[in-house]
């Protein structure tokens, strides 16, 4: 077993995938603790789903680098949904299903109105859950997904005091002068950055399990902010290296394998933490 | 000298008013009482104080060139710190955040701070301990060590001791009262009016919209 992969790993593809793979997850988890405690779990669904929306706009339009509209639209929707808060007319679950439905329902059929290749089911299938993309990347992609990662990763390093303020207080922050609309939109640009790459990884229906499970198999378990931060960071990468490394053994659908790791885990954490009292 | 006046001010939300003719004056080193019946619009007259809301109409100030960064804010809990995996400390230090200004990371003087205020609020021991898993009283201890992080002089309180126990409540009010003896100028909404008048020096009924002033404490 040990051979067969290391005869996987003499090919390039295999390390770049283990390698961007790794490093997605790691930024995946990162926001997770500050999306469940504000409520938006299901904002990674949302996300997905318009970002799967413009891929189909991108696919259809034949664009050699997709992210050129994916990005956008994807950190646009991401404004509308988190700016808003509590203020907005529709509120937050009702304004993700919304969007989230309502692009996906908009990418299938355009999809399907001018497909490009003869297999369009197989082509959704695989945006849907990401199957065996990872390893499909193209050089541009695989720097694109890299060097995004690690923007995220300086931003949060960066600004992590004032996320931990925003995320906890948001009156208290505001009262006091903290810049609270800016540091939200900047949570959301940060948010929609992370969905965007991480479809590469498990594709669209699978990724809120990528935000959501690392942050809340800490938070059974961990008692500080940044304990929790920290775990769930390692703890993402953990799984997502597992994960990848079996489904290229055992032949698994990659997005789906990661997923089961960060469940296993999750469950893993929760005794744990029931153990600790 | 006034810190703070109110002229003929309407406080509200969306356009539509809730309170009419507020007028009050607020003196450094005040205990200044707002008081009424839920739902009557106290908290929005805070939001208004706070600059979390703009007014709908009249005249409110700020004299004497008082800062953002001067004042501590006490909010009513919400539901998403109840859950908030955090240490005492770490919530205690957010309250320096208005002194990070351009920079990322907190000094070693500002975590000084708060070490002081966690140790002035006499919850040294629970330093480590998550939030989530501390008493009601403890909480409040906590969000007011954060808010002194924030101020020198001004503290604004939103029903500190609502939830609270008979004598954890009376604990509270000697710790504000001490605060208050130390220089800083107390701004507290309450509902709690039998406790409220043995130590407030101004109580505002928002009900009345009458200012009620003890004249022993006149002196200063």
């Amino acid at each position: 077993m040990l051979d067969t992969l290391m005869l996987y790993l003499t090919f390039p593809f295999v390390r770049y995938a283990l390698i961007v793979g790794v490093l997605i997850a790691l930024c995946s988890s990162l926001l997770g603790v500050t999306l469940v405690l504000k409520r938006y779990s299901y904002i990674g669904d949302g996300l997905s789903h318009v970002a799967f929306g413009a891929l189909s706009i991108a696919t259809v339009l034949n664009l050699t680098n997709s992210m050129l509209i994916v990005l956008p639209l994807t950190i646009l929707a991401a404004i509308l949904l988190l700016s808003k808060g509590k203020n907005a007319k529709v509120k937050g679950d009702a304004a993700i299903a919304m969007i989230s439905v309502g692009a996906l329902a908009f990418g299938y059929m355009i999809m399907n109105l001018f497909p490009t290749s003869s297999n369009v089911s197989g082509d959704v299938c695989t945006t849907l859950f990401g199957s065996t993309s990872i390893l499909t990347l193209t050089n541009t992609e695989v720097w694109v997904c890299g060097i995004l990662a690690i923007v995220v990763l300086v931003i949060f390093v960066l600004f992590y005091n004032r996320i931990f303020a925003v995320t906890f207080d948001e009156d208290f922050a505001n009262a006091v002068g903290t810049k609270v609309k800016l540091y939200n939109l900047l949570i959301a640009t940060v948010i929609a950055i992370i969905i965007v790459i991480a479809m590469n990884l498990v594709g669209s229906l699978l990724i809120s399990a990528l935000v959501i499970f690392p942050a809340l198999s800490a938070m059974s378990v961990f008692k500080s902010f940044r304990a929790v931060t920290v775990f769930s960071a390692v703890a993402s990468v953990i799984c997502a290296f597992f994960g990848i490394i079996v489904s290229i053994l055992v032949g698994t659908p990659v997005g789906s394998t990661i997923v089961t790791a960060d469940v296993i885990l999750y469950i893993g954490c929760l005794i744990v933490g029931k153990i600790k009292g | 000298m006034a810190i703070l006046t109110a002229k003929e001010l309407s406080v509200g939300y969306e356009g539509s008013s809730v309170l009419n003719g507020i007028n009050f004056e607020i003196n450094a080193g005040d205990y200044f009482c707002i008081v009424g019946e839920n739902g009557s619009g106290k908290t929005t007259l805070m939001k208004t104080i706070l600059g979390l809301q703009t007014p709908i109409s009249g005249e409110f100030n700020f004299s004497e060139g008082l800062l953002k960064n001067e004042i501590g804010y006490l909010p009513q809990q919400s539901d998403v710190q109840r859950d908030f995996p955090a240490s005492v400390f770490e919530i205690v230090l957010s309250g320096c955040q208005n002194g990070l200004g351009k920079k990322f990371f907190y000094s070693k003087e500002q975590k000084e701070l708060a070490l002081q205020n966690i140790k002035r609020m006499g919850i040294a021991q629970l330093k480590n301990r998550c939030y989530r898993e501390l008493s009601g009283g403890q909480q409040q201890r906590v969000l007011l060590a954060r808010a002194l992080c924030a101020t020198k002089r001004v503290l604004l309180l939103d029903e500190p001791v609502a939830g609270l126990d008979p004598q954890v409540t009376a604990e509270m009010y000697e710790l504000i009262k001490q605060l208050n003896d130390d220089g800083l100028t107390i701004i507290m909404i309450s509902h709690d009016i039998d406790n409220i008048t043995n130590y407030a020096t101004k109580i505002f009924n928002v009900n009345t919209l009458a200012v009620e002033e003890k004249k022993e404490v006149q002196s200063c």
